[in-house]
């Protein structure tokens, strides 16, 4: 009884440690602590469990070395795994260990239903099932489990394919029709699921039908939506694998896995909402708007309609319009990234400082990969805060901007987000670079964005290309700024 | 029905205030957190290794030991790398100082 109590209140500390720590990560200063929190909450809940835990019946757990086995592969794994991935794979890390959190939930609810089956098949339970009450409430027992598998599988298998997307394993697809396949499958997998609870025989049939339907139904869900949107996606699948460990949380009455699921799952669908605010866009319109799909053709029949050429300008000039520049402002993106150029561009803004040019970098909402992403590259090259401004505090200060450098960035600076309604970005807010007296972009070559459309600020006659693998072309800018004096 | 809620009156509790604190501690985040934030959650909803751990602690058959033992060390992935990659990404902040 003791251990009972012990271990309930660890689970209280635990979650209050999990509100803590989500109250502390929304905070600059204090982000860091909370993460620790949080995780010295998850570390006690843990061993709480594995030490105090007794059933029903007072007995402890067993398989002791089974369990302390998986968590230490666990551990080692995952340790490795999260400290050696590049700050610019994070996005996908994110995304493949909360695909691991959603098959976790999966597994529990598989096994919970063996353990029905069985106990179902001894002559005694089913006596036991003879007394009122007691079929309802296995009844309610089983489509628990059954909601937290599906749930679970869900996010694992299209968290799976987010993460194959954003590492480029995996392509946009999209067929006709498909959202209304998708919520015929959705439909399905709902009627068979009260085929598996209510059916009085071939339980197990339906039951791991709806598995299979389930996995395929992440993978279908997430196929169409496009890359740019795969921030999105993440953080909503993060929000479903918290909802599936609340129904874990339910189904053996824990409370310290309600709180944590239930809290991730609304906290997670509000950070949903809100970073499809950011990109001014509704969350239906980045489930149903086949982003990537309609991108593609848009991009066929407007980019011909482009008036103007494209001005090539190499390294040197560059240097020269930059050294002798007022104020320059730096808008970073993917290309940044992936060249992991954040270290030069880091070194070029201390450069021109010292030549006695204000620079400042102007961050999009949803540059790069994830909405922070481009704070996070730059701040791990030792860029000062203050010198990030968001797009709103920026846009009226391209007027009086004389270059504008674009690095890697192609979708947030794009006109068409305001002038053709046709776009699939239109109404996403840009980056008003063209107010400012001369843009450079960087970029390896003349291929399109992220949501595969053509960007017309290439082709204003205000607009310089500086093509090259932005480290390459930065590091160039460097020296060549250096040999003027 | 009727019996269900009844029965689970407090946890139902639980789960609408929960809903509401959810809400409440993400209404005002900078846009430069969301993605720590994202992880921290992601971290945080690892908390499923809870129930893997009782799973495994009373599994007796070994397909529930072999399933029992991949969904610890799945949970145990989530939550450890979950941690440390957040942890990773907000050391860069504080260097900012």
């Amino acid at each position: 009884m003791t251990l009972q109590i012990t271990l309930q209140i660890i689970y209280l500390i635990a979650s209050v440690t999990f509100i803590l720590g989500l109250k502390f990560l929304g905070n600059p200063s204090t982000a860091r602590k909370g993460n620790l929190i949080a995780a010295f909450g998850m570390g006690i809940a843990i061993f709480g469990t594995i030490f105090l835990y007794t059933d029903a019946n007072g007995h402890h757990l067993k398989n002791l070395p089974l369990i302390f086995g998986g968590l230490a592969v666990g551990t080692v794994i995952g340790w490795l795994a999260a400290k050696k991935v590049q700050m610019t794979a994070m996005p996908e890390m994110v995304s493949l260990f909360n695909g691991m959190g959603g098959a976790c939930a999966m597994l529990i609810s598989i096994i919970e239903f063996q353990h029905i089956q069985s106990t179902f098949a001894e002559p005694m339970a089913i006596a036991a099932l003879l007394i009122p009450g007691a079929s309802a409430a296995l009844k309610g027992r089983l489509l628990i489990i059954l909601l937290g598998m599906i749930i679970g599988s869900i996010s694992f298998s299209g968290s799976m394919i987010a993460y194959g997307k954003l590492s480029g394993k995996v392509k946009d697809k999209s067929f006709g029709f498909q959202q209304f396949i998708n919520i015929g499958l959705l439909a399905v997998i709902l009627a068979f699921t009260w085929m598996a609870m209510m059916g009085e025989s071939n339980q197990e049939f339906w039951f791991y039908l709806v598995l299979a339907l389930s996995l395929l139904y992440g993978i279908l869900f997430v196929m169409p939506i496009g890359g740019a949107d795969m921030p999105v996606v993440i953080s909503l699948l993060n929000s479903f694998t918290g909802v599936a460990a609340a129904f874990g949380g339910f189904l053996y009455d824990n409370k310290v896995m309600l709180v944590g699921g239930i809290l991730v799952g609304s906290a997670g669908t509000l950070l949903t909402i809100v970073m499809c605010k950011a990109m001014n866009r509704s969350l239906l319109n980045v489930l149903i708007g086949n982003f990537g799909g309609g991108g593609k053709a848009a991009a066929a029949s407007s980019s011909a309609g482009f008036e103007g050429a494209i001005k090539e300008v190499n390294a040197s000039d560059t240097a020269i319009l930059m050294k002798y520049a007022k104020k320059v402002i730096i808008v970073p993106g993917y290309g940044l990234a992936v060249a992991q150029a954040q270290h030069v561009v880091h070194e070029l803004e201390t450069l021109l400082e010292s030549e006695g040019v204000e620079v400042k970098y102007a961050i999009h909402p949803v540059a790069g990969r994830m909405p922070g992403h481009m704070n996070v590259l730059l701040a791990e090259s030792n860029v000062s805060y203050d010198k990030l401004v968001e797009m709103e505090e920026i846009n009226p200060e391209f007027a009086t901007t004389d270059v504008v450098l674009v690095v890697g960035a192609n979708d947030v600076v794009n006109p068409a987000a305001k002038t053709d309604p046709s776009s699939p970005i239109y109404g996403m807010p840009i980056l008003d670079v063209e107010a400012a007296a001369h843009v450079i972009v960087n970029k390896r070559s003349m291929k399109a964005g992220y949501a595969g459309i053509e960007n017309e600020l290439f082709y204003k006659p205000k607009t310089s290309m500086l093509f090259g693998d932005a480290k390459k072309a930065l590091n160039q800018l460097v020296s060549e700024i250096k040999a003027l004096g | 029905m009727l019996s269900f809620i009844n029965e689970h009156l407090q946890l139902i509790y639980l789960i609408v205030l929960m809903v509401f604190v959810g809400i409440e501690l993400i209404g005002h985040v900078p846009s430069v957190l969301h993605t720590p934030l994202m992880s921290g959650a992601n971290a945080i909803h690892g908390v499923v290794i809870i129930g893997s751990i009782i799973v495994m602690g009373e599994a007796t058959h070994t397909i529930s030991l072999v399933l029992g033992f991949l969904a610890v060390v799945l949970g145990t992935l989530n939550v450890v790398g979950g941690f440390v990659v957040t942890d990773r990404m907000l050391e860069m902040f504080k260097k900012k100082k």
